[in-house]
């Protein structure tokens, strides 16, 4: 009885810490998942439900082995760095004005910049296709490139913006007070000092990006991307190699966030050191 | 202010602008012309102001509809249960393991969101331990499935759209100024009390964002109902990509499409109207 007691009040005080370790776990499961299935051996090399052949790294070694999914793999890479290229240089532009200038048709822009995010990716995919149809322009790599870059440009302004709010504007006035021209200012002030949020959001518009099935699905005629492929050979069995690409893509990602985060870190510290303020 | 000086922010925005008006805004227009069309594939579709096509389409899939309301709203209401407290013990709780649990948080935009969900289709097929366990617990029955059936569906859109509940419910949380609560008890307010009358209406902002950017998505998915759910599971957006992509019933899916657009945008105001907050609009974020 006591035990029981005891027990359920240990219960109590540690229920919030125990229930939020099973919403993580809910949300580390499908990881896990991925990366296991991609060691499981399987008699044809395509994923099975279940690990009863055994333990393989065949798949790891035999990774690149599939013509068809190496050609989507770089299409992908190529349309993520691409799009991340054109739309971090926009949106940080757009970034810029937002916090820096005094205009009209601020709230007008604001708007314009939430309502992509706020609208299903369907809706984006299938208005972008009709405008596409009406105009019988033929789908592939560009309009891909031009529907990726419309909703990253959304992404990048937000996340550019928080970092430009929080931005020291003595140190540039410090550089203009020592004879610096606007442009140097910007070059060696401004520009290193943001670096790490417009880094932050390059990386998000390539994650989006890469990721990206639904806009990607309406827009892409014959152009098949990583997505593109897993959707196309889900319904007739996927080659092991997927999960290993996909496991290879998560570390990738991890490392490069935490690259991004230590930068981060840096320039607060650098911004952090300033001389002391001369007394009166 | 010369006319240069003022010029200036115009140019910054310039090529952003263009891009969104051009290949967001405009492309919604041609959606609304293609949804006024009438005719077939095989003819052709000419633009002759065909509004009966939005009539049409709502009576052709209403049970579609009311399954994206259900499955959508479900999804968000567990999104907001699991969030929360995961949130609040980040924020408070987590000490050291802070940055750790975040990035649990996040790690799933680390691999393919179709990978992902292809993921649970293994976690929940017939033969999975999960499911074993779920038929001993008798939640399911001994030869019942998980799969192809609506919890799978509100599962999986419950998973794929949890941090885009837990990330705005952080962002709130964390801001909160805890002497506030600590005051609250001050007051002989028990610690229910402190959470219901302080801490729950000082995060309501993060739980409008966060509810709206689960929602949002969940409703017009087609993912996870096409992968976890079966044929008695599809939602309006499964019904929209056939239309489009293999029938090519362009102005039928046009004008299904719109009236998505226009459900989100009445529940979505409605729901703002009621909880009024201006948060999920950046206002707090005006220029310096």
């Amino acid at each position: 009885m006591a035990l029981a007691t005891r027990s359920w009040a240990w219960l109590r005080r540690n229920a919030l810490p125990i229930y939020a370790g099973l919403a993580v776990a809910y949300m580390l499961i499908p990881i896990v998942v991925i990366a296991v299935f991609s060691f499981g051996a399987t008699p044809k090399g395509k994923l099975t439900f279940g690990l009863d052949n055994g333990f393989t790294t065949e798949y790891w070694t035999s990774a690149f082995s599939l013509p068809e999914l190496n050609e989507a793999l770089f299409t992908s890479l190529r349309l993520a760095a691409l799009s991340t290229v054109i739309s971090t240089a926009i949106g940080t532009l757009m970034a810029i004005a937002l916090v820096r200038h005094k205009f009209r048709g601020r709230r007008l822009t604001n708007l314009l910049i939430v309502i992509p995010m706020a609208t299903p990716e369907i809706v984006i995919g299938a208005s972008l296709l009709s405008m596409f149809i009406y105009y019988t322009v033929a789908l592939g790599f560009t309009s891909l490139l031009i529907a990726h870059v419309m909703f990253s440009i959304s992404f990048v302004v937000v996340v550019v913006r928080s970092r430009l709010i929080g931005f020291d504007r003595n140190l540039e006035e410090a550089a203009a007070d020592l004879g610096a021209t606007p442009l140097t200012t910007f070059r060696t002030v401004t520009l290193p000092l943001l670096a790490p949020g417009i880094l932050a959001a390059a990386m998000l518009a390539f994650a989006l990006s890469i990721d990206d099935f639904v806009i990607s699905n309406f827009n892409s005629g014959t152009t098949v991307t990583f997505p593109l492929y897993v959707y196309g050979v889900s319904l007739r069995g996927i080659p092991v190699q997927v999960n290993v690409l996909a496991t290879m893509l998560f570390i990738v990602s991890v490392l490069a966030a935490a690259l991004v985060m230590v930068q981060q870190r840096r320039a607060e510290r650098m911004a952090a050191v300033r001389p002391e303020p001369i007394p009166a | 202010m010369s006319l240069r000086q003022r010029l200036v922010p115009y140019g910054l925005l310039g090529p952003g602008l263009l891009w969104l008006i051009v290949f967001f805004v405009v492309p919604m227009y041609f959606m609304g012309e293609l949804a006024l069309r009438s005719g077939s594939l095989t003819t052709g579709y000419t633009f002759d102001w065909a509004w009966s096509n939005f009539p049409d389409s709502l009576a052709g899939h209403t049970e579609q509809i009311g399954r994206s309301f259900f499955y959508a709203g479900t999804a968000t209401l567990l999104a907001l249960l699991i969030g929360y407290p995961l949130a609040y013990a980040i924020a408070f709780r987590a000490g050291r393991f802070k940055l750790l649990l975040l990035f649990a948080v996040i790690a799933p935009f680390f691999t393919t969101y179709l990978i992902r969900t292809i993921a649970w289709k293994t976690i929940l097929s017939d033969s999975s331990p999960i499911v074993s366990v779920l038929q001993t617990l008798a939640l399911v029955p001994p030869d019942g499935r998980v799969l192809a059936t609506s919890g799978a569906v509100i599962a999986g859109l419950t998973y794929n759209f949890l941090p885009f509940m837990i990330l705005p419910l952080y962002a709130n949380l964390e801001r909160l100024d805890l002497r506030l609560v600590e005051a609250a008890k001050d007051l002989y307010s028990s610690s229910r009390q402190a959470f219901l009358r302080v801490t729950l209406p000082l995060t309501m902002p993060g739980i409008v964002a966060g509810v709206l950017l689960t929602f949002i998505p969940a409703f017009g998915d087609y993912i996870n109902a096409q992968l976890l759910g079966g044929t008695q599971q599809s939602m309006v957006g499964n019904v929209i990509q056939s239309l489009y992509l293999n029938q090519r019933d362009y102005p039928e899916a046009a004008a299904l499409s719109f009236l998505m657009m226009a459900l989100i945008l009445a529940v979505v105001s409605v729901y703002i109207r009621f909880a009024g907050t201006g948060a999920f609009m950046g206002d707090e974020e005006e220029a310096t």
